[in-house]
């Protein structure tokens, strides 16, 4: 073992035959294996470990866990380095690099410390007050303030590591591992649960492993050993280690984050560096410990400041004397352990100060003089001395009843002081359950009291600080636990604990020593935000009575740490200087995460090309080795165009809808919703919930649909063909796929529960191809195993059912893009081999696949709308599908249509426009008489659909327009200040194409 | 997370579910025998309570059926859930 000067020769759980190397700030360490960071510094004596956020006060160590205010380290390096972890926290491993934050040049020397000599003009607020006028100047202050701030920083490289995320579902969930959480646990398994366990810390044993009081005649940590064979032995039971439960939810579930490999230097391949564990629990055991309280007194940040509880965690667990010369100040008894505890490891303790006028319980009393130490009853630690750290601290007499310090003030030297105000039940979960909390007076803390969800705290977390007690508990909610799901537990004797002590002396409660006389000093109440106690009297001077006004204006309780040594000491002195008690002022409201939790956890697989699915149509490989430039529409991958050598994308997208007008081309539209609606009812169904009529519809015909929200304007379009008495074949729009279903359902299962129909999403079901252009018939003659064409047999709007290469297909006659056109839908299983056949069969009328910005060309030079016309704003009216509108009868929708404000005459309604000076027509811009007009300028509509038509050889648009019948021809501008276009326009219909239609039907 | 009970699949996590809004609006038989501010009320107007709620969840990714869910919008305690047919109690229906 390298030299620890501080590591005692015996005890504790860590390994003495096996030490692991370590860095602090660049220089070498060894620790043991059982060690954290912390313990280890503290082993090798290293007392300052940090700079203080705003003042750059010297920091040491100050606790033993996750309450942990001071010691924020950055812990490994490059891709993998990791701020604002806490020391106390990390469980060392070999060749642990780890550096200090918040200071520069260095730890030893920062500039930022110049902060604490001007630390009477940077006051609560500071920044708020100084930064406010004028508003506009913040833009400029902030950057330099922001600099100034923050504390570690976080890794620029993507993260290297996999994080997994697992739910699970349980009977009882115990959180804590400490005796009563054993104990509930013991108690649940041997009642039959379905048990989950979870400790944040490596080791199991909570408060046993600080003090390791004797349980049914075995030492603490034997029985530990155990509970934890018989919990690991039962079936259905699982215990994790390292994995702290952070959220808790509705429904009892609890959110658990499980550091698998943050031990390790880094995680072996295909092993998740941590998994975030989603656990749904019929009852909750929260037996989540309790946190000591500093006391509040000047210079209390100095390093050698610690809490009690902390400084017999290091003696016992890890074997480490946190210093020399102790003194121990305290307002209970539980802080006398710790004297014996620190004697035992190898220090000195000068005396203990306690201010309470009788001091603790006889029993305590003898145990302290038979180790003769000097104790001092009615007294406080009014300053700690030293410079860099802890050197002495001056004790003076306290008078209870006047909250004053008085007589003569006595200096004792030391190099540790530790500190215990009392403690707090970890009620951070119990709290996020919306549960209530009560103040104990007798233990001067918050409890838990009303559950509002199936949860039970248990031991400390409900301030049953007694161990026997803490047993008992624990036995008797796990029994309860298993009796309330169900299940009829066998009743068993509680673990019997061996305690030394029993019947403490009450808590003197001290929120805060006052100053002597004509002193001045910081006693800090939140180390980590440095804010003190000077901090929330001018807060309450300022007007900030609201522990949650106080919590943001003094920025009390909002580090990383979440104040957890630090809430209730701010709350107690602004009660006690507002006047008012302390279940008036209440606590701030407690919100996940219990502790920081990694986003790489939160983010879990779904990064990256995982972060949604992606949806690709049966003839993907197809067009991908066809030359296909995809674009993403919603989940799914389509052929934006296929490139061909020697072309750009502008003129691979005109060859494509050239083609289309000239000769023939193909386009997938796997991607349309489609749904299968069968049942008697079903045209009388349709009629609702479209505007058409369905009734008059003969089989094998298919019919163009426009279906509204209840509101009146358009939700969807699409066909729907009657491909047998009883049976429809819906299309919808891609983007629209899911919501249409859903809608769809929402009618015929609430609305109409008494229509006979039933409906199927096939969207996936069934792939589509369409075959557009003059020489479409030919192909699909081609392709069709012998079915009659012609347009007697398949007129405009026909549908007929035969083969392609023996495959069944399902053939359309409708179009898109304004030429003779088809749909030919397969089951996707034949996607490919049909989509193959087309092509072969068109190989000599020279058939273009074609991609989206073709098939948008084509329908904008044919006026058809899609969702840039279709946007939630307009009604059939716009687009004239009022004729289509059906006269009789109701249907979704209808109704609202009859609003003055949806009526025709009063809305803009669809134009085409043609750019005047061959400039691209802008998207989204403004139609307006004149550009340059003063403002604000009148504006008569707007574009919603602009393209290049390669076809007519224009720039084109469509457009809402006011008034539309009497502009036709007029000269516009299309405005968009915001790219500072005007193109001057005309209008003109809005069917560049075609306009009768013959193409389509001939 | 809530915990909503479908009284086709059984309990199921929330995010099987789809929100549908106020479960206590009755769409009109024959729209045209209404006054027309009765339509819009039905069509645009929602109560928004603080405490109990019958409100419509789609079981979109499990058995694609709506159901009622009695929920209070203040601790979001669910108290019964069930098929459209059921009163569950609010609103006017």
């Amino acid at each position: 073992m390298s030299r620890q000067p501080y590591r005692t020769g015996t005890g504790g759980f860590v390994d003495r035959e096996r030490p692991l190397s370590f860095s602090f700030d660049g220089r070498k360490f060894t620790g043991l294996t059982g060690d954290t960071l912390a313990s280890a510094l503290l082993a090798n004596g290293i007392k300052l470990v940090g700079r203080s956020f705003k003042y750059h006060r010297r920091r040491g160590i100050f606790a033993d866990g996750v309450e942990e205010p001071n010691a924020l380290v950055r812990v490994r390096r490059g891709d993998r380095a990791e701020p604002n972890l806490k020391a106390t926290s990390v469980e060392l491993f070999h060749g642990l690099e780890a550096a200090s934050q918040n200071h520069w040049p260095s730890l030893e020397f920062d500039t930022g410390a110049i902060n604490n000599l001007a630390s009477r003009f940077l006051p609560a607020g500071f920044y708020y007050k100084t930064f406010m006028w004028p508003a506009s100047a913040w833009l400029f202050y902030e950057r330099f303030i922001r600099k100034a701030v923050g504390l570690g920083k976080a890794a620029e490289l993507p993260d290297p590591d996999r994080y997994e995320k697992r739910y699970a579902h349980c009977d009882v969930l115990v959180v804590g591992a400490g005796p009563s959480g054993l104990a509930a646990a013991l108690a649940a398994v041997r009642g039959g649960a379905r048990v989950i366990m979870v400790e944040s810390d490596f080791r199991l044993g909570g408060s046993l492993l600080r003090d390791p009081c004797p349980i049914d005649d075995e030492f603490g940590s034997e029985w530990v050993k155990g509970v934890e064979a018989e919990l690991n032995a039962a079936s259905k039971t699982r215990v994790l280690n390292r994995a702290t439960a952070f959220g808790y939810y509705d429904g009892n579930l609890i959110a658990v984050a499980q550091r698998i490999t943050d031990h390790e230097g880094k995680p072996e391949r295909f092993v998740p560096r941590q998994r975030i564990w989603w656990v749904r629990a019929r009852r909750v055991v929260l037996a989540t410990g309790a946190t000591e309280r500093p006391l509040v007194f000047a210079q209390n940040d100095l390093p050698g400041v610690m809490l009690a509880s902390a400084v017999r965690t290091y003696a016992v667990r890890y074997g480490v004397r946190c210093g020399e010369r102790a003194v121990v100040f305290t307002n209970n008894d539980d802080a006398y352990a710790t004297v014996a505890a620190f004697v035992e490891a190898g220090g000195t303790v000068e005396a203990v100060v306690d201010p309470r006028a009788g001091g603790p319980s006889d029993a305590v009393k003898r145990r302290i003089q038979a180790l003769g130490v000097r104790m001092l009853e009615g007294y406080v630690i009014t300053r700690a001395e030293g410079r860099h750290a802890v050197s002495g601290v001056t004790v003076m007499k306290y008078t209870r009843e006047s909250s004053v310090v008085t007589g003569a003030p006595e200096r004792i030297d030391c190099d540790l002081v530790c500190v215990s105000g009392g403690w707090n039940p970890t009620v951070h979960l119990f709290s996020q359950s919306q549960g209530k909390l009560r103040f104990d007076e007798a233990n001067a803390c918050f409890v838990p009291e009303v559950s509002r969800q199936a949860e039970r705290s248990v031991g400390a977390a409900r301030g049953c600080f007694g161990l026997q007690e803490a047993l008992s508990d624990g036995v008797e909610a796990g029994r309860a636990a298993a009796e309330a799901c169900g299940l009829s537990p066998a009743r068993f004797r509680a673990p019997e604990a061996k305690a030394e002590f029993s019947g403490a002396a009450p808590i003197l409660p001290l929120w805060a020593v006052p100053l002597p006389q004509g002193q001045r000093g910081k006693r800090f109440v939140d180390l980590q935000n440095d804010v003190t106690a000077e901090d929330v009297a001018l807060a309450v001077r300022e007007g900030y009575r609201s522990v949650e006004h106080l919590k943001r204006y003094t920025t009390l309780g909002m580090g990383t740490d979440q104040g957890r040594t630090s809430n209730v000491n701010g709350l107690a002195i602004l009660a006690s200087i507002v006047g008012s008690d302390i279940p008036a002022v209440g606590t701030t409201t407690f919100r996940p995460p219990f502790s920081p939790v990694t986003l790489g956890a939160l983010g879990g697989r779904e990064v990256g090309h995982d972060f949604a699915p992606v949806r690709r149509t049966p003839m993907h490989v197809w067009h991908a080795r066809a030359g296909a430039k995809f674009v993403t529409a919603g989940l799914w991958l389509r052929p934006q165009y296929y490139a061909h050598s020697g072309e750009s994308m502008m003129q691979a997208i005109y060859r494509e809808a050239r083609a289309v007008r000239t000769g023939v081309g193909i386009v997938d539209v796997s991607t349309l919703g489609k749904i299968d609606i069968q049942g008697r009812d079903t045209a009388e169904f349709l009629e609702r919930v479209y505007i058409n009529r369905w009734k008059n519809l003969k089989v094998g015909r298919c019919r163009y649909g426009i279906m509204l929200r209840e509101d009146g304007f358009v939700f969807d379009d699409g066909t729907t063909t009657r491909v047998g008495e009883n049976h429809y074949y819906m299309t919808t729009t891609t983007a629209n796929a899911g919501p249409v279903m859903a809608h769809l359902e929402y009618y015929a299962q609430t609305v109409w529960p008494e229509l006979h129909v039933h409906l199927t999403s096939v969207s996936d079901q069934w792939a589509g191809a369409a075959v557009a252009g003059p020489r479409s018939r030919e192909l699909l003659a081609l392709a069709c195993d012998g079915a009659d064409l012609s347009n007697q047999a398949l007129p405009f709007m026909g549908y007929l059912e035969t083969s392609v290469a023996d495959a069944p297909v399902r053939v359309f006659r409708m179009t898109f893009s304004g030429e003779l056109a088809y749909e030919v839908h397969t089951p996707s299983n034949f996607a490919v081999h049909v989509w193959k056949r087309l092509l072969d069969a068109g190989r000599d009328f020279g058939v273009t696949p074609y991609g989206t910005e073709a098939m948008s060309i084509l329908r904008i030079e044919k006026g058809h709308v899609v969702a840039a016309e279709l946007d939630g704003r307009t009604v059939p009216s716009d687009f004239g599908f009022d004729a289509m509108q059906r006269k009789q009868g109701d249907f979704i929708g209808r109704r609202s249509l009859q609003r003055p404000a949806l009526e025709k005459s009063a809305r803009r309604r669809i134009v085409g426009l043609v750019s005047q000076d061959g400039r691209h027509i802008p998207r989204g811009a403004q139609l307006v008489w004149n550009p340059n007009a003063d403002k604000p300028v009148q504006m008569l509509g707007h574009v919603t659909s602009t393209c290049y038509s390669p076809n007519i050889e224009k720039e084109i648009a469509l457009a809402l327009l006011d008034d539309p019948e009497n502009r036709r021809e007029d000269l516009l501008y299309a405005s968009s200040p915001l790219t500072n276009m005007h193109v001057p326009v005309k209008v003109t219909h809005p069917v560049f194409i075609d306009p009768q239609g013959d193409r389509a039907r001939g | 997370m809530l915990l909503i009970d479908c009284p086709h699949c059984g309990p199921r996590a929330q995010i099987e579910f789809t929100y549908g809004g106020d479960a206590t609006r009755t769409r009109p038989a024959d729209p045209d025998a209404v006054e027309v501010k009765e339509w819009l009320d039905f069509v645009y107007l929602r109560d928004n309570p603080r405490g109990p709620h019958t409100e419509w969840w789609h079981h979109s990714v499990g058995c694609r059926r709506w159901i009622k869910v009695r929920r209070d919008t203040l601790t979001h305690e669910i108290s019964a859930s069930s098929t459209p047919d059921s009163n569950l109690g609010g609103g006017t229906e």
